[in-house]
């Protein structure tokens, strides 16, 4: 697999917090453009540790790591925000501004961008009434529901349509109706070119999916490709 | 619940909180310094125009102190000096003050000597000079010794000197209060920008994640900062403004003291408070913004 057919490339990474032990060690796997993977594994396995690495959000103690064809292992002060802005993120904590509205933190990557309001609000209506927050794009994150901020954070992390997606138990507040349509948001999307990565808990959407997964255990990636028919 | 969201009206919000409750301490310490600064570039303005005001009042003359020699009355000596120093190219004119004059000037050491006829008492001569091309104290020195008149010269350079000294002192004591005052300001909206990343970690946090560089970061604090400064700048110019106009309307025309003479030109040194202090939080939050933003990622 040449360079032109990887988006993310692990060679040899491990990764561990200060002087502790490696929570992840010696992973050696690529992704290729456009693919949908999710990444399993029991809780502390390192799911949230290797999405981190991948958004630039921490680096490997050991190892080489590729994006988008770049080495990003040390990425500098100035490529990081280059490359986090073609990466979209929903992160476990979710990570709203509380005193945003909903529209402002959906609209929040396309503003850091530089595009204009009158260019792209009509366009974060419409993916907020998608996500069903259409009757509450003006309202704070404090007065959403847990779902609902959840929902808001997918929304933020799809708004500009990322080249990466990546997803840390981003159905893990809603109901089981809301979790399949949002993980059908995810496949349109990585049906338009976007990779999409999902790290999560929820073996049923992941057995229902059919589609590759990564598992982690003990610092240790597994691939696993992907089995049987996508029934959602 | 549903609450009305026009999108076609929607405006992007500030990403940072519109408004901090510790802002208003902040506003009170900026705007106590824009006072200060103010007074004192008013002060240094009034203590300017008042070395100029003596300095120009002793510059056009001269002094000559006519000792009379043996067998010369001391009047018949001021005439003479008062003729030979009249034709001395850079004076407009020469005259011998009369006796009286120059009683009065001894009357605080000696009293009333006046009565005294055989006390050497020295006359004087008062000089005016030419305005454009003033005769100097070696040339009137020169004019005197050639009509054989025993005169020393005063044409007080040694207050002029003096004067000019001391108006250079405080203006430069009032640029360096200012300086230190500027100084002040930066170290506490330095203080301030330290507080409100650490207070903001979570909108600083989001918007790395989402692709913002420092320096875009950075600058949403300095312009904050320059906000809040630009406003306390205001209203410590508006205070100063109000003292230094009720100071001149106090004081009269020679303002509250004959050494602070307080002219309402004096008042529009006020004027750029605003946009200095704006400057001065700007260039100190951006300073201290960018190296802590680089240390969160």
């Amino acid at each position: 697999m040449n360079s032109a057919d990887e988006v993310v490339r692990f060679e040899d990474v491990s990764m561990r917090y200060g002087r502790g032990r490696d929570v992840l060690s010696d992973l050696n796997f690529t992704l290729a453009p456009g693919s949908f993977h999710f990444i399993t594994g029991p809780s502390g396995a390192g799911k949230s540790s290797l999405l981190k690495l991948i958004y630039l959000a921490a680096q490997p103690s050991k190892g080489r790591i590729r994006l988008f064809g770049q080495d990003v292992s040390h990425a500098t002060h100035m490529l990081r925000p280059r490359l986090r802005r073609r990466i979209g993120v929903v992160f476990q904590d979710l990570l709203l501004l509380r005193h945003l509205s909903a529209f402002d933190n959906a609209a929040l990557p396309l503003r850091i961008a530089g595009r204009k309001p009158a260019d792209y609000r009509n366009d974060v209506a419409e993916l907020l009434s998608w996500v069903g927050l259409g009757e509450r794009m003006g309202a704070m994150p404090a007065t959403l529901a847990g779902g609902e901020q959840q929902r808001l954070a997918i929304a933020r992390a799809v708004v500009n349509r990322p080249e990466i997606l990546l997803a840390d138990e981003p159905t893990g507040n809603v109901d089981h109706d809301m979790a399949v349509r949002i993980f059908r948001l995810f496949v349109e999307l990585n049906r338009l070119g976007t990779t999409v990565i999902i790290a999560t808990h929820d073996q049923d959407l992941v057995a229902r999916s059919g589609r590759a997964v990564l598992h982690l255990e003990n610092g240790r990636i597994e691939t696993r490709p992907a089995t049987g028919r996508a029934m959602l | 619940m549903s609450e009305a969201f026009d999108v076609t009206r929607w405006r992007p919000a500030p990403f940072l909180p519109e408004r901090e409750t510790r802002e208003g301490s902040l506003i009170f310490v900026v705007a106590v310094l824009c006072f200060l600064a103010c007074l004192t570039a008013m002060g240094v303005l009034a203590a300017d125009r008042a070395a100029r005001g003596w300095t120009s009042q002793i510059t056009g003359a001269a002094t000559v102190i006519v000792r009379p020699r043996g067998g010369e009355t001391p009047d018949a000596a001021a005439a003479r000096a008062a003729e030979a120093l009249a034709g001395v190219p850079g004076v407009s004119e020469a005259r011998a003050l009369e006796p009286k004059k120059a009683y009065d000037l001894i009357r605080p050491w000696l009293g009333d000597v006046s009565d005294l006829e055989d006390l050497p008492v020295p006359r004087l001569v008062d000089v005016t000079l030419d305005a454009r091309h003033p005769a100097d104290a070696k040339a009137l020195d020169r004019a005197l010794r050639a009509q054989g008149v025993d005169a020393a010269v005063d044409d007080h350079s040694v207050w002029i000197k003096d004067i000019r000294r001391a108006g250079g002192v405080v203006r430069g004591l009032g640029v360096g209060v200012f300086l230190l005052i500027a100084a002040a300001a930066g170290a506490v909206i330095a203080f301030a920008t330290r507080a409100g990343l650490a207070a903001r970690r979570d909108v600083v946090e989001v918007l790395h994640l989402a692709g913002a560089e420092d320096s875009y970061i950075a600058r949403l604090f300095q312009a904050r900062f320059a906000k809040v400064a630009g406003l306390a700048g205001l209203l410590g110019a508006a205070g100063a403004g109000v003292l230094g106009a009720a100071l001149r309307l106090a004081g009269g025309g020679e303002g509250l003291t004959p050494a602070l003479p307080i002219a309402w030109s004096d008042l529009l040194a006020v004027l750029p408070c605003p946009l200095v202090a704006a400057l001065v939080a700007a260039a100190a939050a951006q300073f201290t913004a960018v190296r802590l933003i680089r240390d969160m990622q």
